[in-house]
């Protein structure tokens, strides 16, 4: 399909603003002033509407395929908190208003949501205290590392210099803690995909600052040895980090704020529904214990006696602005009514239903491909495609095979101490028949990979393009229209 | 109380059959007594409707009538209804990242639209998917000088927003980073005390144009004093200014970023927004968050795809240029559909007319007794002015009156609480300003 770009016509417009109705006609200096127009497109708003609407179609989506992505929890995404969220009570509420003399009590309603929402999600995950600023959920970790950081400062643990990171976590675990400051240390996972507690043993001393670990792993499975494994970081004064990608699976059931974890972060695009955007908007808030409390950033949104919200900025010990303002405003309006809607069954109930669904599709392709861990999983099942792969039928092949087929690939190549891993994690969301409907093909995947494996390579067939040249889009790096 | 589950009572049983466990319960066995919640107090859950009539009273609570002269960073302009009619398609908003290219052609060819918009507006030559918002692009940008030039020291010019000069702080306090500053002044950056701080263990100077107080600068000289000493130069800009402004591109810089809020995104109360990043072609495999590269199928047609992510923590992990994951593609999208929707030409006039309208406040407000408006350069949409009493209270005042009339600098700057910072964007129309000026000058 052609660039919008390449749609231009000179002289063309697509929108119109108002005459000036102003008495003055100012000019910028030229010193200052643009050479050339920004070459922009010039296009009618038909030809934009409809340009994006195409593009739109050549998407999966969850509101039109499946997708089974072990650990990105890609349930729907309910329409009524869309539909809130763009409320001009809210849309239109400038961030500086709060700040100004008296404005608080302008917002009274956006401080009310942001202080609601915090209190629930300290109730649902065992934490005292949170924060709703970080922007995504690798700012959350990244905040959290600060926050361990700031921890070890005012304790005078001056040693501190390594966080210890199991081979099964998502690559923005090391990548935040290192730019926080910290080196890193990877431990292998034992061979029932828990943590390998002599390695962590021998690993941890005074220099070490903590742990951070998702529970769920991303093997699906929780940690038995939980209890242990805080003892021996807590041990050397360590915190505990919980990376809350998997949160879905407990709800209900298990509180990382119970399990002896000091501090953890939400996505609430995976656990609280608020949409992927084809990549974010995120948000990832932060859980502490009070251990970390005093070190939270600033703001912090305060319900008064008289049951007014504030912003208090009034913290010494915080860690100070890590962003702008209170958050992703929008996207935590739309976890809050997504809350407010499920209330304590419903979030029970997705813990539930989601693991029932994994365990279901689990068992069923177990006598096709090989599981990885054969025993009860939580939120999603880890396989390897190493059966298939011996007769050339890579996990990346079945991947565009399902996308041949109209569904999502789950996750593949990931975790990356799993060889050839297909990781497929269902939600509450999806149905039985929908399900059904992706184990019959995962099962055609694997017929075809014993009748013709080389009938794979030419996949998918039914998309607008066929397998891309990765090699290419990085050694001729291309990025923008030539204009 | 879930009515997004969909499992009948006879099709959960079926499946605990298949799962090989008696009951929904036994599928937890691996969590321990000990280990169940020590409390789940929450609410019962509600129906849709109580759902929204409780939240759209929350919203009925915050006051957006004020006619609005605030900015700082964030402003109140114009979207078109097709901007949010079309980035509102289920098939945009929840698709998963595209990490598939085959199914996910309609966010890359929209990134790759996006990602030529911003080089188009910045005068660089290659853009970046997109990244948080304008103070954590900035601090990105900041991490990636230090990358590219291994040195250490950076020098903040005192134009820059003080909001993300907070951020960049936080982030830095505890690493061993030199972090100066210099002087806040009102007009354009003082060349003599960035010059005296500039050595050769530099990474960056980082700039912002137009500045916290709206004055606009040709920054040519001071980025050819930062790359004599072998640092780079970072611009912070305002997307909307480009319009009529010279571009970073045009000035040498090496590294742009900004807030994109004002390219078709709503306030939304501080988020989401769009941080957006465009460097020079050079510094292009330093650069943090996804990139969309152009490519062929294997039928020469072409597509697009995430590319060089050799940069990035899913292929590098603790090396990789940042701890970056998500971009914020829907937000991008909503630029990309902004930006053509108002093209070439609307662009310009957009612009136009934010300086017209400001300019004419500007005049106006200078009419009132005792107030100064501060002119020691041109500005865009932002000016500063001097009030007779404190500018907060006065704030409060104009509030009353139905104006959040701008944003009193005495909040950041010590020395300063005379000051107001007003915003006029191309929404505001000639007797909401006349009305405006008439109330302050009542309130002073």
């Amino acid at each position: 399909m052609k660039l919008i770009f390449e749609k231009s016509v000179q002289g063309r417009r697509g929108f119109r603003f108002p005459d000036s109705d102003v008495p003055v006609k100012a000019k910028v200096p030229q010193k200052y002033a643009r050479g050339n127009d920004a070459p922009l497109p010039e296009v009618s708003e038909l030809d934009v509407v409809r340009h994006y609407t195409l593009l739109s179609q050549k998407n999966f989506s969850v509101d039109t395929h499946f997708y089974p992505l072990g650990s990105c929890t890609m349930k729907y995404n309910p329409k009524f908190t869309e539909a809130l969220s763009r409320l001009s009570g809210f849309a239109d509420l400038h961030p500086l208003l709060p700040q100004l003399a008296g404005g608080e009590m302008l917002t009274q309603g956006a401080l009310e949501v942001l202080y609601e929402l915090e209190q629930w999600m300290c109730e649902m995950t065992g934490f005292s205290h949170f924060t709703l600023q970080p922007l995504a959920g690798a700012h959350g970790e990244l905040t959290g590392i600060m926050l361990m950081a700031a921890y070890h400062k005012a304790k005078g643990n001056q040693k501190k210099k390594y966080v210890i990171i199991p081979d099964s976590a998502h690559g923005t675990n090391p990548a935040s803690a290192a730019i926080a400051g910290y080196e890193t240390i990877s431990i292998p996972s034992n061979k029932d995909g828990g943590m390998d507690i002599a390695k962590l043993k021998s690993a941890v001393n005074d220099e070490v600052a903590g742990l951070m670990m998702t529970c769920p792993s991303t093997y699906g499975l929780f940690e038995s040895n939980i209890d242990e494994i805080a003892k021996i970081i807590h041990s050397v004064d360590g915190i505990m980090y919980y990376d809350g990608a998997n949160l879905n699976a407990l709800l209900g059931r298990c509180r990382p704020g119970d399990l002896g974890f000091d501090v953890m972060h939400i996505n609430t695009h995976k656990t609280f529904t608020t949409p992927h955007g084809g990549g974010g908007p995120g948000a990832g808030p932060v859980g502490v214990n009070d251990k970390l409390a005093k070190f939270l950033p600033i703001s912090r949104v305060i319900k008064r006696k008289d049951g007014t919200f504030a912003l208090d900025y009034d913290y010494p010990d915080s860690i100070g602005y890590i962003a702008a303002f209170y958050g992703n405003f929008a996207l935590l309006l739309r976890a809050y009514a997504y809350l407010l809607m499920l209330g304590k069954e419903g979030l029970k109930a997705t813990a539930d239903h989601a693991v029932l669904n994994a365990n279901y599709i689990m068992r069923r392709l177990q006598p096709y491909y090989k599981l990885c861990f054969d025993k009860l999983c939580m939120h999603e099942a880890v396989f390897s495609a190493s059966i298939q792969a011996s007769r050339g039928v890579h996990a990346i092949d079945i991947a565009k095979f399902l996308i041949d087929r109209g569904i999502h690939p789950p996750t593949v190549y990931f975790p990356i101490s799993v060889p050839e891993a297909v990781m497929i994690e269902p939600t509450e969301t999806e149905s039985k028949q929908t399900m059904d409907a992706f184990i019959d093909e995962m099962i055609a995947a694997d017929a075809l990979s014993k009748l013709d494996p080389g009938a794979f390579k030419d996949l998918p067939k039914t998309m607008p393009i066929s397998r891309p040249d990765e090699v290419k889009a990085a050694r001729d790096v291309k990025t923008s229209y030539a204009f | 109380m879930n009515p997004y589950i969909t499992n009948t009572d006879a099709e959960v049983r079926q499946m605990l059959d298949i799962a090989g466990v008696p009951s929904i319960d036994g599928l937890f066995a691996d969590i321990k007594p000990k280990h169940r919640p020590k409390s789940f107090d929450l609410p019962e859950g509600l129906s849709e409707y109580e759902v929204v009539r409780k939240v759209t009273g929350l919203s009925l609570k915050n006051n957006v009538h004020l006619v609005p002269f605030l900015g700082g960073g964030f402003y109140d302009h114009y979207i078109p209804s097709a901007v949010g009619m079309l980035t509102s398609r289920g098939e945009f908003y929840t698709a998963y990242t595209p990490y598939q290219p085959e199914c996910a052609q309609g966010t890359l060819q929209s990134l790759f639209e996006y990602q030529s918009s911003m080089c188009a507006l910045t005068g660089m030559d290659v853009s970046n998917a997109s990244l948080y918002d304008g103070g954590t692009a900035l601090y990105e940008a900041m991490m990636m000088a230090m990358g590219v030039t291994g040195r250490s020291k950076i020098i903040m010019d005192g134009g820059v927003s003080p909001i993300y000069r907070k951020i960049l702080k936080t982030y830095t306090h505890h690493l061993h980073y030199q972090f100066e500053e210099t002087p806040v002044v009102h007009g354009q950056s003082s060349r003599p005390e960035i010059e005296k701080l500039l050595d050769r263990n530099t990474a960056a100077v980082i700039l912002q144009n137009p500045n916290f107080f709206g004055a606009i600068d040709d920054l040519t000289d001071i980025i050819e004093k930062a790359h004599s000493v072998g640092a780079l130069a970072i611009v912070s800009v305002y997307p909307v200014s480009l319009g009529l402004l010279k571009t970073p591109g045009a000035m040498g810089a090496d590294i742009v970023t900004g807030e994109g809020q004002s390219l078709g995104l709503p306030l939304n109360f501080g988020g989401p927004y769009l941080g957006f990043m465009t460097v020079r072609g050079k510094y292009m495999r330093k650069m943090p968050g996804r990139i969309v590269g152009e490519t062929v199928d294997t039928q020469g047609r072409r597509c697009f795809v995430n590319t060089l992510q050799a940069r990035e923590q899913h292929i590098r992990r603790e090396k990789a240029t940042s701890n970056i994951c998500t971009n914020v593609s829907l937000c991008a999208l909503q630029a990309a559909i902004f930006m053509s929707m108002i093209g070439r030409q609307g662009l310009k006039e957009m612009a136009q007319l934010n300086l017209d309208k400001a300019e004419y406040a500007k005049q106006e407000i200078a009419k009132i007794k005792g107030v100064e408006v501060k002119r020691s350069s041109p500005t865009f949409n932002e000016f500063t002015i001097c009030l007779p009493k404190d500018a907060s209270d006065v704030v409060g005042a104009m509030i009353k009156k139905g104006f959040a009339a701008g944003f009193p600098l005495g909040r950041y700057y010590k020395g300063m609480e005379k000051y107001l910072l007003v915003a006029v964007t191309e929404k505001r129309t000639k007797a909401e300003i006349d009305a405006y000026v008439k109330a302050l000058e009542e309130t002073l």
